[in-house]
């Protein structure tokens, strides 16, 4: 029989609804839980859980013990086999993370797990990128793209990993997450954490019944070709982070680093994991010898951005240096489509650069296809 | 809506085998006659006259079947199939499924047609030429253009040939090696993208606006010196007509590049806006679409594509002309993109598309387009009526002649999404519904298109049928998605096999070899 693990991380939101913009951390907790907050998490795991009751029979439950799980289970009447030991009142980071291992080592195929990006990362620390997972959004914060858009698509993405005879399709989605001190402060500061398989069900948005035909990764491998193929000899291509332009390093058979900025000039490698000054430095390097640079970027996560999440050293400073028609947009059809026609989105720590990027940009979506989309910030 | 008593309808189920699994060594069709001695005395056996390298080595493979057990095979499979003239293809949005009048296949299947060859001196040829020149006289009518092909065997097929009349104008200009982009929406359909790109342009894309639009904005953005031409519906799959689309023409026209109508469906519009009026350089129709002659795998089609006087020279050779007294075929058009099919096209298309023009009259015709927007308008009020049915973009504005609805709250709320309604559908003996094009941008879509044809007998019964279906998932989600249960087909139990390059067979050789053989 098929295992699937459910781990719920109960405090994962409590801090959102009492306006804390965050549960990072226990003083946080304890301050929203005298505030009156109540766990929504268990709420939204429930939600998602509700979709496979009728499946109950066909695959094991794994999960762990009281909040993180059992209870959820127990109250919708599936017989989960219940793992590990918590102790305190209060769950912690490390429960998650140990939750996670336990899973996964006890055979679960895939993790279903409430919360928010913080538990994102707990997931990702834990396990890497080893098994599936589907996140049940219930955080304060969901900048991670491993989160389905509501708790029942979760759950229907579940019942369809599970339905699948092999043609459930695997993508790599961004586990992102922000300082909350710095977010409490109003000051946004994301990081890229690295990347978890999900199944590619799009949101949900398009079944495999569609008639698609392209995964994901040959989508990816299509926009490398067009970008390889584009390539110009003697310019300076900086390749941003990502999965989507990741292939663009593959295909140069070049080492790529997933969560830093790269530079390639003729097809060699002239910097790896460059942070803000490194790329400064050698944008006067190439300034000096009276080389073009050219920047490729991806679309970072779910929310649509593509400079000032997950890619901070790609700072207004660099970005005006190499100028704004020189930078090149990759992302898939799927993952514009999921933005649901809200704009791509700039933030890039400086107001003036922000509006002159703003506007309408050609995003590569395929071989020789681009899709006309308006960036906002 | 008044109470709608919804049909017990089941298919009759034969569990039958593959032709090629049929049949039993040495059964036979047909055995043909020996040719006659004196034939065989003068020109030796048939076999010999074929040159050796021509001659198959090994036998053919074809099942062995008598004509009996052939002609009993077939009608079992149509038995378990939902025949155009037996159901409603309401369903099937953005086709234009009309009923195709009987009279008319008479004439195509009458011998006059029937046993004619195109490579007859055209001289003999005069009544099928008459027919193709008179057709192309009245489409230049309904659509403002000057000249018409009929050679493109479907609407992609015109919309390839357009993507190569681009190639060639511009490069009759000495402008193609800039001029390497053209544009599409992403609610028109995917050949506008995918026949560009076949023709060697870079495809762009746009999204729809707030209101549904494509956005005119971006389209200002992004045409420049590299802009080759755009590709587009007009209304697109959504049904929304934007009433603008001359402001696009002439800022595609003012970057340089070709304006190209796609007309495939232009049941709403025809008889009450022309392309040309509207700026277009070309467009093109389908003839199985809106004028009648049946089609998705139910007939032949053809891509009527015609042009402004100016891009005439670039049609594909040749063309249909008429000196006066007699018709003839002009393949002296040194300018011409070439031939895109052999000889003239699928002219059954043409007969039927002619037949149905002079038997509708100028005045029919725009009274069919008003129909059929006034039954898709009076169909849109019952389904807006059902639970959980949305129809996205340009909230409270009327659709023309087809609109494209979502189930994303049903799916929502039950786990029922529109593949499984869909299966549900046939249940009650209609054709089950075209979704949408790829890809999905309204979440569990469904595109209904009630053409001029149907009564609002047959709006009452569609919409009611959708509306159990609905209820149905609220009421117990797995019964839905079980559907359909009185269909001899039912679902694809394994959809890899249709997603997986190593395993997926369109053809029985394919099958063996991937399946059977392993």
């Amino acid at each position: 029989m098929r295992k699937v693990g459910l781990i719920i991380n109960p405090l994962a939101g409590i801090g959102g609804r009492v306006g804390l913009k965050g549960s990072d951390g226990r003083d946080i907790v304890e301050k929203a839980i005298a505030m009156g907050a109540v766990a929504e998490a268990p709420l939204k795991a429930k939600r998602a859980l509700n979709r496979l009751v009728s499946k109950k029979e066909e695959f094991q439950l794994l999960t762990y013990p009281g909040p993180m799980g059992e209870d959820t289970a127990r109250e919708l009447g599936f017989d989960p086999i219940v793992l590990g030991s918590l102790k305190g009142e209060l769950t912690t980071p490390e429960d998650t993370e140990k939750a996670a291992v336990v899973l996964r080592d006890a055979g679960a195929e895939l993790i279903l797990f409430a919360g928010g990006d913080g538990t994102a990362r707990n997931l990702y620390h834990a396990i890497g990128n080893s098994l599936p997972v589907i996140g049940i959004p219930a955080g304060v914060k969901i900048h991670s793209a491993v989160y389905a858009d509501t708790p029942t698509h979760a759950g229907d993405a579940a019942a369809l990993f599970l339905a699948g005879s092999g043609r459930i399709q695997l993508r790599e989605a961004e586990v992102m997450d922000i300082d909350e001190e710095a977010f409490r402060q109003d000051r946004v500061s994301a990081r890229l954490y690295g990347y978890m398989t999900v199944p590619n069900v799009r949101n949900l948005m398009q079944s495999a019944k569609a008639g698609s035909v392209s995964t994901e990764g040959e989508n990816m491998m299509s926009i490398a070709s067009h970008i390889v193929t584009h390539m110009e000899e003697d310019v300076c291509y900086l390749i941003g982070p990502g999965t989507t332009i990741r292939s663009v390093m593959d295909i140069l058979g070049l080492k790529n680093t997933l969560l830093g900025v790269d530079a390639v000039l003729n097809r060699e490698l002239i910097g790896s994991d460059l942070n803000e000054a490194g790329l400064l430095e050698l944008l006067d390097r190439m300034e000096s010898k009276g080389i073009p640079v050219k920047l490729v970027v991806t679309v970072i996560g779910g929310q649509g951005y593509v400079f000032g999440r997950g890619n901070q050293q790609l700072s207004h400073r660099v970005l005006s240096r190499v100028g704004k028609d020189n930078i090149i947009i990759a992302a898939t059809e799927t993952k514009m489509i999921a933005l649901g026609g809200k704009p791509l989105l700039v933030d890039t720590g400086d107001a003036a650069f922000n509006e002159l990027l703003a506007g309408y940009v050609k995003v590569i979506t395929s071989m020789n296809r681009q899709m006309a989309y308006r960036v906002a910030y | 809506m008044k109470d709608v008593k919804l049909r017990k309808y089941h298919s009759a189920s034969w569990d039958e085998p593959l032709i090629m699994e049929m049949g039993t060594k040495g059964e036979r069709g047909i055995i043909p006659p020996k040719a006659a001695k004196e034939v065989v005395e003068k020109l030796g056996q048939a076999i010999d006259l074929l040159p050796a390298e021509m001659r198959r080595q090994k036998s053919i493979g074809l099942p062995e079947v008598s004509q009996y057990h052939v002609l009993q095979h077939y009608l079992r499979l149509s038995q378990m199939t939902l025949g155009m003239d037996l159901g409603s293809d309401i369903g099937e949005g953005t086709c234009t499924m009309k009923y195709s009048p009987k009279m008319h296949d008479q004439v195509v299947n009458s011998s006059k047609f029937a046993d004619l060859h195109p490579s007859q001196p055209q001289e003999t040829l005069q009544g099928i030429l008459e027919i193709v020149y008179g057709l192309e006289q009245y489409l230049k009518q309904i659509s403002g253009m000057s000249k018409f092909t009929f050679q493109p065997g479907g609407g992609s097929h015109a919309t390839y040939t357009n993507a190569c009349l681009i190639r060639r104008y511009h490069e009759a200009r000495g402008e193609l090696a800039q001029r390497d982009e053209v544009i599409t929406t992403i609610f028109s359909h995917p050949c506008d993208g995918a026949t560009p790109a076949t023709a060697g342009f870079k495809v762009i894309t746009l999204m729809p606006d707030e209101n549904g639009y494509p956005d005119l904005e971006a389209l200002k953005a992004i045409v420049s010196e590299r802009t080759a031409g755009i590709m587009f519906t007009n209304p697109e799959d959504t049904g929304i007509f934007n009433p603008k689309v001359a402001e696009y023409v002439k800022v595609v026209h003012d970057a340089g590049g070709l304006c190209f109508y796609d007309q495939a469906n232009a049941n709403g519009i025809m008889g009450m806006a022309r392309a040309f009026d509207a700026g277009f350089d070309a467009c093109h129709f389908n003839l199985h679409k809106t004028f009648s002659s049946p089609h998705g795998c139910e007939g032949p089609a053809s891509g009527a594509y015609g042009v402004r006087e100016e891009l005439a020279k670039y049609l594909p050779v040749p063309t249909v002309e008429f000196d006066g007294s007699k018709y003839y075929l002009d393949y002296d058009r040194p300018e011409s993109v070439g031939k895109v099919r052999s000889f003239l096209g699928n002219l059954e298309c043409v007969i039927r598309a002619y037949a149905w023009i002079r038997s509708m009259g100028a005045e029919g015709i725009k009274t069919a387009a008003q129909i059929s927007v006034l039954n898709n308008n009076y169909m849109d009020q019952l389904l807006l009526d059902i639970k959980g049915v949305t129809r996205p973009y340009a909230e409270g504005k009327r659709r023309l002649e087809q609109a494209r609805y979502s189930l994303g709250q049903v799916m929502e709320d039950t786990g029922v999404g529109t593949a499984e309604i869909r299966n549900r559908f046939s249940d009650f003996g209609i054709q089950g519904y075209w979704m949408s094009h790829h890809p999905w941008i309204v979440p569990e879509p469904f595109t209904p298109e009630p053409c001029e044809t149907y009564s609002k007998e047959d709006l009452d019964y569609w919409a009611a049928a959708l509306a159990q279906c609905v209820k149905e998932a609220y009421e117990d989600p797995e019964f839905v998605m079980n559907a359909p249960h009185a269909m001899a087909n039912t679902k694809i139990l394994d959809d890899s096999l249709v997603e997986d390059p190593d395993r997926w067979a369109c053809t029985y050789r394919a099958y063996k070899k991937k399946i059977l053989d392993k």
